[in-house]
């Protein structure tokens, strides 16, 4: 489902004399469907770099990204566009929405872009924020104005509310609970099981180790950084 | 599938000074694409050019009609780019009063644009007036008031109602949102949005507010000097900028 072949990657900073910072080179990962595979490595060893780059947020210099049918390194926006719409979910640390929109259609709204019927769209995200143990009062209320892990489990919820076949999680159970932790587990377990080709970053080792079936330390491709 | 929009080679002067140049992109249906720049890029200039506001000395803006397929509006005749105008495309002005009559009340200036494509029967234009003005979250009692009675939000969503309202497949937007106070920049944006993927629109948004494009454009070009110096992925050209120009606008937002 998400094939990686050679992947290279660096940033210029044209305001900073021109400084090129290689962030990674050759990189390689295989993710068939139902597969969940944990990013490893220190920090800035280029794990989130990894990750936005197959969301095509963060652009290649070289190599192949293939999600389905689609190289994201070289995909036209509106193809990534579709592929993020129908193919690829992203669970991102940071709830980013529109000030003042309810909470309920937050987690909607994937459902809605695809043509889902508002109820239908509507039923789910509910269904969603309840077992995520957010309160029915605050399902009206925008969630700007939630805690870290009320707006964590609000972006797991949007994230989980298409069945995207394959998913990208960045951290996903940092500043849960043991409960909604629980939960959120057991949703990636299902998301599997429907074949889902998952790629994630656990801090946590315990959630790593029942999730993932492997690991994939990603300071094989931090290029050496020249003096 | 063919591009709503495809602009080729677009270029503006004025006098020896460039306003655009070179500039060419296809505008898929249900897209939204924002240009960014600031003061003096060129984008208000461009989308002038594009809207047919503003004749351009070289290029074609393609425009996939419902009739005849696609057709350079820049070669139509006056009286089928005013029916465009009128039908299928729709423009909303930074300032509503550029954008409606005033002296209007707020249900003639929906209406308007409805008899303007022949509609006839007052009843119906009526209704349909109020149901917009619901749509854009104004009171059905305030269908008889003027514009001038409208706090600068209302009016601005007065404009997007009177716009929208025969069903256009293109919009062009410059700043929306300037001039608003954000709490009202945010319900704006959240009503764009809605009315973006229940109608299917495309769009073109002139802004150089960052945040706005982040969360209503798919795309973005980033506009200097009158020409394109990058352009892609909206999360993509604000979070991994290429040009030295984009790098700079990045990094001198100001974080809150």
């Amino acid at each position: 489902m998400i094939e990686i072949e050679n992947l290279s990657k660096s940033f210029t900073l044209h305001n900073q004399g021109g400084a090129v910072i290689p962030v990674m080179a050759g990189a390689h990962l295989h993710v068939g469907p139902g597969d969940c595979v944990a990013l490893t490595g220190s920090s800035g060893a280029g794990k989130s770099t990894l990750m936005r780059m197959i969301y095509g947020n963060y652009r290649a210099n070289a190599g192949r990204i293939l999600v389905g049918e689609t190289d994201v390194a070289r995909a036209a926006p509106r193809d990534i566009i579709q592929l993020r719409r129908h193919t690829l979910g992203y669970v991102s640390q940071f709830l980013r929405v529109v000030p003042r929109v309810p909470t309920r259609d937050v987690v909607a709204e994937p459902l809605l872009i695809l043509g889902t019927p508002r109820e239908a769209a509507l039923a789910r995200a509910e269904a969603l924020l309840a077992r995520l143990n957010i309160p029915e009062r605050l399902w009206s209320l925008s969630p700007t104005t939630f805690s870290g892990g009320e707006q964590q489990r609000v972006n797991i919820a949007r994230g989980f509310a298409h069945a995207f076949p394959a998913l990208l999680l960045d951290e996903p159970t940092a500043s849960l609970d043991a409960t909604n932790r629980e939960v959120v587990l057991t949703l990636i377990e299902e998301a599997k099981a429907r074949g889902a080709a998952i790629i994630g970053i656990f801090h946590d080792e315990a959630a790593r180790a029942r999730v993932c079936d492997r690991e994939v330390d990603v300071t094989a491709f931090t290029p050496a950084r020249a003096a | 599938m063919t591009p709503l929009l495809q602009v080729h080679d677009l270029a503006k002067f004025y006098g020896p000074r460039r306003g655009c140049e070179g500039v060419s992109f296809d505008l898929w249906p249900g897209e939204v694409m924002g240009i960014v720049g600031e003061s003096g890029s060129g984008k208000s200039t461009l989308l002038s050019c594009l809207a047919g506001h503003l004749p351009p000395d070289r290029g074609e803006v393609i425009f996939d009609t419902r009739g005849q397929g696609p057709r350079d509006t820049l070669t139509m005749s006056e009286p089928e780019r005013r029916m465009l105008m009128r039908t299928d495309w729709a423009f909303v002005h930074q300032h509503a009063r550029d954008g409606l009559r005033m002296g209007v009340s707020a249900g003639g200036n929906v209406g308007e644009r409805l008899m303007a494509v022949g509609a006839r029967h007052y009843g119906h234009i009526r209704e349909q007036a109020i149901d917009w003005l619901g749509r854009v979250e104004i009171a059905a009692d305030r269908v008889d008031d003027k514009p001038q009675a409208f706090s600068g939000g209302m009016q601005q969503r007065l404009q997007i109602a009177r716009n929208l309202v025969t069903g256009p497949r293109l919009v062009f937007m410059d700043e929306p949102t300037g001039g608003l106070d954000v709490s009202v920049q945010a319900r704006l944006l959240d009503l764009l949005r809605g009315l973006v993927r229940e109608m299917g629109l495309s769009a073109i948004i002139v802004t150089h507010d960052l945040a706005v494009v982040r969360l209503l454009a798919d795309r973005l070009m980033v506009m200097k000097d009158g020409r394109v110096v990058e352009d892609g992925l909206t999360d993509q050209v604000l979070d991994d900028p290429q040009h030295g120009y984009t790098q700079l606008l990045v990094s001198s937002v100001l974080q809150v």
